[in-house]
């Protein structure tokens, strides 16, 4: 039993100094392109990989499910309800022709009309348009991750070992890395733009906190594993310019400041984000604010259009909606970043849910649950599209421009435009068409204006 | 609304209707519990950004039978009862004594419609409500004395005891084709 000891410990040290030099190697593995801002393109070769086994899990659950006459949960692209095509004075006058049996030309009301309208409004609150497109974001095929089907159940042995096997990776092996990548970037950041801004102001001390900043947003960009893909960059922003990018997590601001240098705009928070937006503007000048000053809309627009108009300092990172949205539709952007007149650089951000869902529901979730989740998740996929500026035209108002950027990016995006709360003209528009409604329907209560005469 | 209640979702529930029946299929029943979990409050303003809705000259009305007076907001299960009246009454059900009024009956669907008129929940039609939906109907199209017109002819015709009102009974005879006009068929 003595000789046992020895030997014991000496191989769990052995593990441990393995296991130790197996995963700093990894780190430096992952950091060192960062640095240099190269590729291996090994997140690309692991999302296919993926792809490959979702397909394959979605199939099994497909005919699992035949099996045991399970009903799936399908996207109802052309809807769930049967409409029946017939218009307002159709069906008013099948209403009459089932109700009494007075003569059907009469211009007549009859309290069973408003089962029409009753009935009308029922199939708008329950298939819309606006409603198509959130199903058409429901996975059609199943990312292995049980938060996103809601059918989970027992299908077969061999699908869930599959599951097990991803939970294990993703929690025992794919986090503990990423959290470290995160670590690392985050004390990278922080300490790199302090040492920077001790420098003397000059052409050195920019291009080193640029680097400074753009490897350290790479290496957080690592640790989330996201894979983006930027398009149409030539149309990145310049010095003097706002972009203006939809907002549907905290990790926006990470997926497009590893690709450009901009100078943010934020309210100074306590803890670990104070720590890294004080060290961050001494190396550049960002535009933070005080919780106080951020009430007053004129100093917030004084300070910004202080910031655009120096054009050696960098474009500022807004996103308009002020809070995130679930990634299928733009809201109603603020107008406050279209008023100061700079050019106006849109950014489309979109997300492909398959690989993990990126919306953070502030109520539902706080910061580091956020944060918890999207490192658990395989990888987070998104497309970045770099729309050409914009500038206001004469002609239109702070929020007609807001709307026409909104517009924009939506289109780029494939998202929806939500113009409902908000345009100017979509107002008119609706009253309109209520308008119609209320002229068909009087036509058959009252009739045209001859007929009114005789009674 | 959003994220969560989307349409297949209500397609399933509205299948199983209300929520006291036993479901003969037990998982679907914890899909139903899932998917309540996971759903955050509805409120007024969710559903008067549905477009379509809002050109509907009874949107408003539609939107408040909803939700229970004065509040703003309801829970996913009070939502579904609501949809659950327009669920197709089954073939051949006879209605058996002893069980609770099922939610898509006839009688339902005629007290849903019948709610639209009666705001102040009082039992009667007056002759204000009836103008009050008479004029949402028709926006400007008609003049105050015409509907007026048609209101009182409308209340005299229908009014059996001569109180000036239609109550629910009076409002109930002779509606054939509710079952038909006040259902939603869903698509398989």
């Amino acid at each position: 039993m003595f000789l046992l000891l020895p030997f014991d410990s000496l191989v769990v040290n052995l593990l441990g100094i393995s296991l130790t030099v197996l995963f700093t190697l990894l780190l430096v593995f992952i950091i060192v392109p960062a640095i240099f801002g190269v590729s291996f393109g090994i997140r690309r070769i692991y999302m296919k990989t993926l792809l490959k086994i979702f397909r394959w899990a979605t199939l099994r659950i497909e005919r699992g499910a035949k099996e045991k006459n399970h009903p799936l949960y399908k996207p109802y692209v052309n809807g769930i309800i049967a409409k029946e095509p017939t218009s307002l004075e159709e069906e008013i006058k099948e209403i009459r022709r089932s109700g009494s049996s007075k003569a059907l030309d009469t211009p007549e009301f009859e309290l069973s009309d408003i089962f029409y309208f009753c009935r009308k409004g029922i199939e708008t609150i329950m298939d819309d348009e606006v409603t198509k497109r959130f199903s058409a974001e429901e996975l059609e095929s199943w990312n292995l991750l049980s938060r996103t089907n809601y059918n989970f159940q027992y299908i077969s042995l061999r699908l869930t070992v599959l599951w097990g096997l991803g939970v294990l990776i993703r929690y025992c092996f794919l986090l503990p890395l990423r959290i470290a990548l995160a670590f690392t970037g985050i004390s990278l950041l922080v300490v790199g733009t302090t040492v920077v801004g001790y420098l003397p102001n000059g052409r050195w001390k920019e291009f080193l906190s640029k680097h400074v900043h753009l490897m350290c947003y790479r290496i957080c960009v690592r640790a989330l594993t996201a894979i983006i893909t930027y398009h149409d960059q030539e149309n990145r922003p310049q010095n003097g310019g706002i972009c203006v990018a939809n907002h549907t997590s905290p990790i926006d601001v990470i997926i497009l400041a590893s690709d450009g240098y901009y100078a943010m705009v934020g309210q100074i928070h306590g803890g670990l984000m104070g720590v890294i937006q004080r060290a961050v503007v001494k190396a550049c000048p960002h535009v933070w604010f005080e919780r106080s000053e951020v009430k007053d809309r004129h100093l917030v627009a004084k300070r910004l259009t202080e910031h655009v108009q120096d054009k050696s300092k960098l474009p500022i990172l807004i996103f308009p909606e002020g809070t995130c949205i679930n990634n299928t539709s733009v809201m109603m952007f603020k107008k406050g970043s279209f008023e100061i007149g700079a050019t106006v650089y849109p950014v489309a951000i979109k997300y492909d849910p398959q690989f993990g869902d990126a919306f953070w529901n502030s109520s539902k979730y706080g910061m580091v649950t956020y944060l918890l989740r999207m490192m658990t998740s395989w990888a987070i996929v998104c497309s970045v599209w770099y729309l050409p500026p914009m500038t206001r035209q004469p002609e239109e108002d702070a929020v007609q421009f807001a709307n026409r950027v909104k517009s924009a990016i939506a289109r780029q995006g494939g998202l929806v435009d939500l113009l409902w709360d908000g345009g100017l003209k979509r107002e008119k528009v609706k009253d309109t068409f209520k308008e119609e409604q209320q002229k068909l329907y009087s036509k058959t209560i009252v009739g045209n204006h001859e007929d009114r005469s005789r009674s | 609304r959003h994220a969560a209640a989307t349409p297949h979702s209500l397609a399933g529930a509205l299948e199983q209707g209300k929520p006291q029946t036993p479901l003969p299929d037990g998982s679907s029943r914890t899909g139903l519990k899932r998917l309540e979990s996971q759903t955050q409050p509805l409120g007024k303003y969710d559903l008067q950004g549905i477009g379509e809705l809002a050109v509907n000259p009874l949107g408003d009305r539609i939107i408040n039978a909803f939700f229970k007076e004065g509040e703003d907001l309801t829970d996913f299960r009070s939502f579904i009862r609501v949809l659950a009246h327009f669920r197709p009454v089954e073939e051949g059900k006879s209605n058996e004594t002893g069980r609770p009024e099922p939610m898509n009956s006839r009688l339902r669907k005629l007290q849903f419609a019948f709610q639209l008129y009666d705001q102040d929940s009082d039992g009667k039609i007056s002759r204000d409500e009836m103008l009050q939906v008479l004029r949402l109907m028709v926006g400007i199209q008609v003049t105050d004395e015409q509907l007026v017109c048609i209101a009182e002819r409308t209340i005299q015709e229908a009014d059996q005891d001569g109180d000036g009102a239609i109550s629910f009974e009076e409002f109930s005879v002779e509606k054939l084709n509710v079952e038909q006009r006040m259902s939603l068929r869903l698509l398989k």
